[in-house]
């Protein structure tokens, strides 16, 4: 089995644990784009501050990770301005009016068997293969 | 102690996202490129990630959060046409790039400027959401 892979399930099992302790601690669902949403249109204000700590420690864990122990994973993010911009207004709109993203219906939705979370995995992997083949293997631009 | 435990779980989920590879854009659109060198390493973050979480649905059963409060409602039986048409929008731009609100923000302090301008939009994206869900439903009704 290559090393990625295992490094893929053992990351997945501690991102896993996040959103256990998130659920069984605080009562919470752990998604990244409801966190940051509820933060950004005022529908989280209830909450604000446990919402700030938790993106305090998703951004800044793997701050310290890169700085401080000096591991610093790639990215490889393009530097296509256009291609970066339309495709942070596209997560942004999608998430919130879908309610959820990878982390949301994907991870917490898909381990309790929710409907919605299943559905919107089908179509946001399917939405995603469909414009990696148009935009790399027809128009060929990324 | 309530915030204590959100940055605890934050930075769980930030240290998982960094160990699994998934601030690496080339795993992701490498997932999702089913016609080119496709990398299933998502795949098997996805099942780790469920396992725990799996475990901790069940474990809610009959209880209520450690903190107090009470845990989410079940999950909505009702599909509805904004979850499809977010999902898509949301995995245009996913397909686009390679990245997602979790990992973007995980990298936001080594992914370079492409990330911030990735994060900006998203978050301009997120405060037009309402107006743009506001449209679809008045073309709904039409419909």
């Amino acid at each position: 089995m290559p090393i990625e892979w295992i490094f893929g399930l053992v990351g997945g099992l501690v991102i896993g644990l996040g959103g256990a302790v998130f659920l069984l601690v605080n009562g919470r669902i752990m998604g990244a784009s409801g966190i940051v949403g509820g933060l950004v249109d005022g529908s989280g204000a209830s909450n604000r501050n446990e919402r700030l700590f938790f993106l305090a420690g998703l951004i800044g864990m793997p701050m310290i990770i890169a700085h401080v122990f000096g591991f610093v994973p790639p990215t490889a993010v393009t530097d296509n301005v256009a291609a970066l911009v339309a495709a942070g207004l596209l997560v942004g709109i999608g998430t919130r009016i879908a309610n959820g993203c990878t982390s949301g219906h994907g991870v917490c939705g898909i381990s309790r068997l929710s409907l919605r979370g299943i559905v919107a995995t089908v179509f946001y992997i399917g939405a995603g293969g469909l414009t990696v083949v148009l935009f790399r293997h027809v128009l060929g631009v990324i | 102690m309530r915030n204590l435990f959100a940055a605890l779980a934050g930075s769980l989920f930030g240290t998982g996202l960094l160990v699994s590879g998934m601030t690496d854009t080339r795993k992701v659109q490498g997932w999702l490129d089913i016609f080119g060198a496709w990398d299933p390493t998502l795949a098997f973050v996805m099942g780790g990630a469920i396992l725990p979480m799996a475990v901790a649905w069940m474990l809610t059963r009959g209880r209520a959060p450690v903190l107090g409060g009470s845990f989410p409602p079940p999950p909505e039986q009702k599909l509805g046409r904004n979850l499809v048409t977010g999902s898509i929008l949301f995995g245009m731009g996913w397909g686009l790039v390679g990245l997602c609100p979790g990992p973007a923000m995980a990298s936001l302090s080594f992914g370079g400027p492409g990330v911030w301008i990735f994060g900006i939009a998203m978050l301009a994206g997120m405060l037009a959401a309402p107006h743009v869900r506001m449209r679809l439903d008045a073309l709904g009704a039409g419909a």
